[in-house]
């Protein structure tokens, strides 16, 4: 019993201490002050404020475009990817493609911003002869980021599911294409989701990818692309953040929050229906 | 009979198919995810290996090399960073263990939520926790002006807290329970089941969790940048800086050491992960 509570405690303060810098930040979105700490008065003003901040509402924007856009990207060409890597006939060529994966993950993320900005760079003034940095090569940059992990997420899908499957498939008439489509895929859609997930994620986070690979373009117009990351360490170099952003980062929590509600109603429910008709079968 | 008439239709279909249209075969899918991995990231890392061994005309140098060896500065950076990183390490696993076992057990926390909370801060922009940590701090009197060190390490841990807590978790997860059964029936006390039983079985999830954290924190540029105001340099602001100082060769040589060190992680986890594999393939036999 002593060492339930010793661990509860344990957990429930460790998690506040996790979420101390945002509930401080959460707490100062209700005013005006400049700087975190002194407190001038509740009010809400910092909401509307937010909305008319044409430089956040623009970086949210190319923030989220990327986001989607490098996704979807990443998670068909690393799914397909996997696919076909699964079903290559000599092993090594599979090794040698699990390796170049592996090389995507751990590789730090300086060394992959900083690749790349030098491989465009020499693409620009070798092959391209104009500067070709822009949103394509930003989405590029992003893509190189959330593949390798689409990849890791669908590979253990592939291999816990029975092979005789497709051929099954293939043996009642179907074409091999119908059979991947509607036969594996469907098996590996939660490998897929986790992939895209994780892709979304490493792109909305990302700065140091974006700093060497982006130029102008998107929402920005002219001007190099801004993103929340960019535009935010831009911020924080000068000074605290920006009292407009406290807001954002409220909403941002927010929701993170009813996500995660949400999900853990959708499966507790779930759960539940599954319980109840393994109840009925008993019964029966 | 029937069925014989029906394979022979079928054999002459195949015939009259193959030549007309193109064969679908499974492997091809992976052709845009080859093009793509050898296209952005084997080629920049060629080309970035090729930058670290040439000078700024383009001739091939060993300048970048002796820069880097003759260098106090770079030398220091490099020092600091390890040390930094491993210090953040060691204390992310020193306060994720416990909680990762917490967590897990059925026996302590059956709230199966609780997780979900620990890695949710991690969908809130990264820049954004970073500055958050930084004013919070700064409220605190732990400013990077005072502090430049401490302030950096609680950035740190901050970041790097919930990728030590997930492997963890996993790990704890599925540890072999008839086997902890098993030395509590043949006598053993919970500190020998603990560290006897446990603490081997957990080794492959402290593995990943250092990973996720040493190299990470090694190279990282805005939590250092942000928390110690500029004042502590680690080795991802080095070849940053560098690099906007046009010092192409000399980041380039620098972002090949940090590649060595990911290929010699790389050769940990392999070795880690086979390990795994064998138990997944002897658990299922």
């Amino acid at each position: 019993m002593v060492k339930k509570i010793f661990a509860q405690c344990y957990i429930w303060l460790i998690l506040l201490l996790l979420y101390l810098p945002i509930l401080l930040i959460i707490a100062w979105s209700f005013t005006s002050a400049t700087n975190v700490g002194e407190w001038t008065g509740f009010t809400f003003e910092l909401y509307p404020a937010l909305f008319q901040d044409k430089e956040i509402m623009t970086a949210l924007g190319n923030t989220v475009i990327i986001a989607l856009l490098s996704g979807v990207i990443s998670t068909l060409l690393g799914t397909t990817g996997a696919i076909g890597v699964y079903y290559m006939r000599h092993k090594r060529a599979r090794k040698t493609f699990d390796m170049i994966n592996q090389i995507g993950i751990v590789n730090a993320e300086i060394v992959i911003a900083l690749s790349l900005c030098v491989m465009f760079v020499f693409l620009g003034t070798y092959i391209f002869r104009t500067n070709i940095f822009g949103f394509w090569t930003l989405l590029i940059g992003h893509c190189v980021l959330g593949v390798p992990f689409v990849y890791t997420s669908v590979q253990p899908r592939l291999k816990q599911m029975d092979p005789s499957l497709y051929e099954a498939a293939i043996d009642l008439g179907a074409k091999p294409r119908q059979a991947l489509t509607r036969v594996v895929v469907p098996e590996l859609v939660p490998g897929i989701l986790s992939g895209f997930l994780l892709a979304v994620t490493l792109s909305l986070d990302d700065f140091i990818v974006t700093t060497f690979t982006r130029g102008s373009g998107l929402l920005s117009g002219a001007n190099s692309i801004e993103t929340l990351s960019t535009l935010v360490q831009a911020k924080i170099k000068k000074g605290p953040i920006p009292t407009e952003m406290r807001a954002l980062t409220t909403l941002i929590f927010v929701l993170v929050l009813a996500i995660v509600i949400g999900v853990t109603i959708y499966r507790s429910v779930k759960a539940k229906k599954k319980a109840k008709q393994l109840g009925l079968n008993r019964g029966a | 009979m029937k069925s014989k008439s029906e394979q022979v239709a079928k054999l002459e279909r195949k015939k009259n198919k193959k030549p007309s249209a193109i064969h679908f075969r499974r492997r091809d899918l992976c052709i845009p995810y080859a093009l793509f991995m050898i296209l952005f990231i084997i080629v920049p890392i060629v080309i970035i290996i090729c930058y670290a061994f040439s000078d700024g005309n383009g001739n091939f140098s060993f300048n970048a090399l002796v820069n880097f060896f003759t260098s106090k500065s770079k030398w220091n950076t490099l020092l600091v960073s390890l040390f930094i990183a491993l210090q953040t390490t060691i204390i992310c696993i020193l306060i994720g263990y416990p909680l990762a076992y917490f967590l897990a057990n059925k026996k302590f926390n059956k709230n199966a939520v609780l997780i979900t909370l620990f890695i949710a801060p991690m969908w809130i922009n990264f820049v954004l926790r970073t500055g958050a940590t930084r004013d919070l701090l700064t409220w605190m009197g732990i400013n990077g002006g005072n502090y430049p060190y401490l302030a950096t390490l609680i950035g740190m841990v901050y970041n790097y807290l919930p990728f030590v807590i997930l492997p963890l978790y996993t790990t704890f997860l599925h540890l072999d329970q008839s086997q902890l059964e098993a030395a509590a029936d043949l006598g053993a006390n919970p500190w020998q089941v603990f560290t006897r039983s446990i603490i081997p079985q957990s080794i492959p999830g402290v593995i990943s969790a250092f990973l996720m954290t040493f190299m990470p924190s090694m190279s990282s540029y805005v939590i250092s940048d942000t928390l110690s105001e500029g004042k502590i340099t680690l080795f991802g602001n080095y070849i940053y800086l560098d690099f906007t100082n046009n010092a192409w060769n000399d980041g380039s040589f620098m972002a090949l050491i940090m590649l060595i060190l990911v290929g010699l992680s790389m050769l940990i986890t392999r070795g880690g992960s086979n390990q795994e594999d064998e138990r997944g393939g002897s658990g299922l036999w």
